[in-house]
């Protein structure tokens, strides 16, 4: 009896601080929505965001992106061709990438890469008590450290996910026309053809976007959580990986069943 | 907890507050700064309190007193010059020319004018404590608080930074709090001397009042003795006992 009571207890302690939680990241999200001006004030420290941001994380992507594009050549030849449509492989590789994997793998690396990034510099600075001396400066942190970070995640994420897209079409043409000797012709033209810029492509942009909001939020929510111990930030930055692939996965089932359903 | 504690700076002088590791200074300055909320009493600055201030309001009154950090707290992506400079570049909108000149002329007085250009991995614990008051007085404050700027410095750059406290307090007539429990460091430059232990102010006066006094703790504080009123042992807490029984195998 004692053990089920004590096991409820358990959970219920477990449920109010989840709760407790989504509550704060959910003030957390807001706080920083409403001390956004600074980007108006000052658009240089975002850019500067976007491009420390962006450095970060082109390289990885864009070979990632040239690897997943061979693979969808070879895969997508092997099935097409059973059917005798193999000139359909542009369509495939294209419609592959800007509707699904280019913004669901580029947020899964860009959290990987930048999103940990982001998470132990802001609970490095913590525990160097950087933010508290910024405070003690009459210098908000939110706005002038988090604010920045994360309009320039949000803006370098779809950016992240074309230049993923783009080299992975690449890579599906060199693999289908160089490798296995598609006709270059039928393999754009059908992409042309097919692919609409409205159902396509804008609704993979959307969902890079949205990947983006969430994943810098959870980095940026994590730093500004951690412990301020070289543990607590070690933890913190485990946290962002596992969070933020997840809330990728599970956003992306979300946005896929609204976008994509009649 | 601290209690019964009442503290007045005024403009020019240096306040020592000492006490031992553990005995509420750090968390005395974080009221002073709004860091904390007291939960009892009040803490003014200029004259407004704290508690009845808004954010706006405490942001404004921050703009006029500088803090040095225990560890410096500089921005480790910005070199020494750009750590100087933050402070100008968020609240006034300074011509570069005259950002310039005013950023070297506090490095000039820590005597690092010639480091301005130097990353912070490139310079020293001693050189970054200096950095850092360059930072906290570059506002040219009213009030300076330092949180133990002594702490982890060799005796050159103790004595350096002990002389600089004096001499940026005399040059500013900006008032300034120093929380340390270095005795001869602070009762060398220090008009008052405030003592905390226990959670109560144990004694304040001169460094010379201090010096002579006979209370039990200002002897055992300014004379490092290992017997008196403050305990060598940790007391033992029934928390402590459970702990140690468990330890055992006697639960």
């Amino acid at each position: 009896m004692n053990q089920i009571s004590h096991a409820l207890t358990q959970l219920g302690k477990q449920t109010r601080l989840k709760i407790t939680g989504l509550g704060f990241f959910t003030r957390f999200f807001f706080t920083l929505l409403t001390r956004s001006g600074i980007v108006f004030q000052r658009p240089r420290l975002v850019s500067q965001q976007v491009h420390f941001i962006g450095n970060y994380s082109l390289l990885i992507i864009a070979v990632s992106g040239l690897f997943v594009g061979f693979v969808l050549g070879l895969q997508g030849y092997y099935t097409l061709n059973r059917y005798g449509s193999e000139e359909a492989l542009g369509l495939l590789v294209a419609l592959s990438l800007t509707r699904e994997l280019g913004p669901v793998v580029t947020a899964l690396l860009f959290a990987g890469r930048a999103g940990t990034s982001l998470t132990a510099e802001i609970g490095l600075m913590k525990a160097g008590e950087q933010l508290a001396a910024m405070e003690v400066m009459a210098v908000d942190p939110i706005r002038r450290v988090l604010v920045p970070r994360f309009w320039g995640g949000v803006i370098a994420m779809p950016i992240l996910a074309a230049v993923f897209s783009m080299v992975g079409i690449l890579g599906g043409w060199a693999v289908g026309v160089g490798l296995i000797g598609i006709d270059t012709g039928a393999f754009w033209s059908q992409m042309q053809a097919s692919v609409d810029v409205w159902k396509d492509v804008a609704n993979g942009v959307i969902k890079s976007f949205v990947f983006g909001i969430a994943v810098t939020l959870i980095a940026l929510y994590e730093g500004w959580q951690a412990q301020p111990t070289p543990e607590g930030v070690a933890r913190a930055t485990t946290r962002t990986v596992v969070t933020s692939s997840l809330s990728v996965l599970g956003l992306d089932f979300l946005l896929t069943a609204l976008m994509f359903s009649n | 907890m601290l209690r019964d504690i009442t503290l007045e700076v005024l403009r020019g002088q240096v306040v020592a507050m000492m006490g031992g590791s553990g005995s509420g200074k750090t968390t005395l300055l974080r009221a002073a700064t709004g860091q904390l909320v007291a939960q009892a009493g009040t803490v003014e600055v200029f004259g407004q309190n704290l508690a009845c201030a808004d954010r706006s309001k405490i942001e404004s009154l921050r703009q006029r007193m500088g803090v040095l950090f225990q560890q410096g707290a500089l921005f480790t992506d910005l070199n020494v010059f750009e750590n100087v400079a933050f402070p100008l570049r968020e609240h006034l909108h300074m011509k570069p020319a005259k950002l310039l000149e005013r950023v070297l002329d506090k490095l000039n007085a820590v005597g690092l004018r010639a480091a301005a250009h130097l990353k912070i991995s490139q310079i020293s614990g001693g050189m970054a404590r200096r950095v850092a008051l360059a930072r906290a007085v570059v506002l040219e404050p009213e009030l300076v608080l330092y949180d133990e700027p002594f702490a982890g410095l060799d005796p050159i750059s103790m004595g350096i930074t002990a002389r600089l406290i004096r001499h940026l307090s005399d040059k500013l007539g900006c008032a300034s709090v120093v929380i340390t429990h270095d005795v001869a460091e602070s009762f060398a430059i220090a008009d008052q001397v405030y003592l905390v232990g226990q959670g109560v102010l144990k004694a304040h006066g001169s460094p010379a009042t201090l010096g002579t006094s006979a209370d039990p703790y200002v002897q055992q504080f300014l004379h490092g003795q290992a017997d008196g009123p403050v305990a060598f042992d940790y007391p033992e807490t029934p928390a402590f006992t459970s702990w140690l029984a468990l330890q055992r195998g006697l639960r």
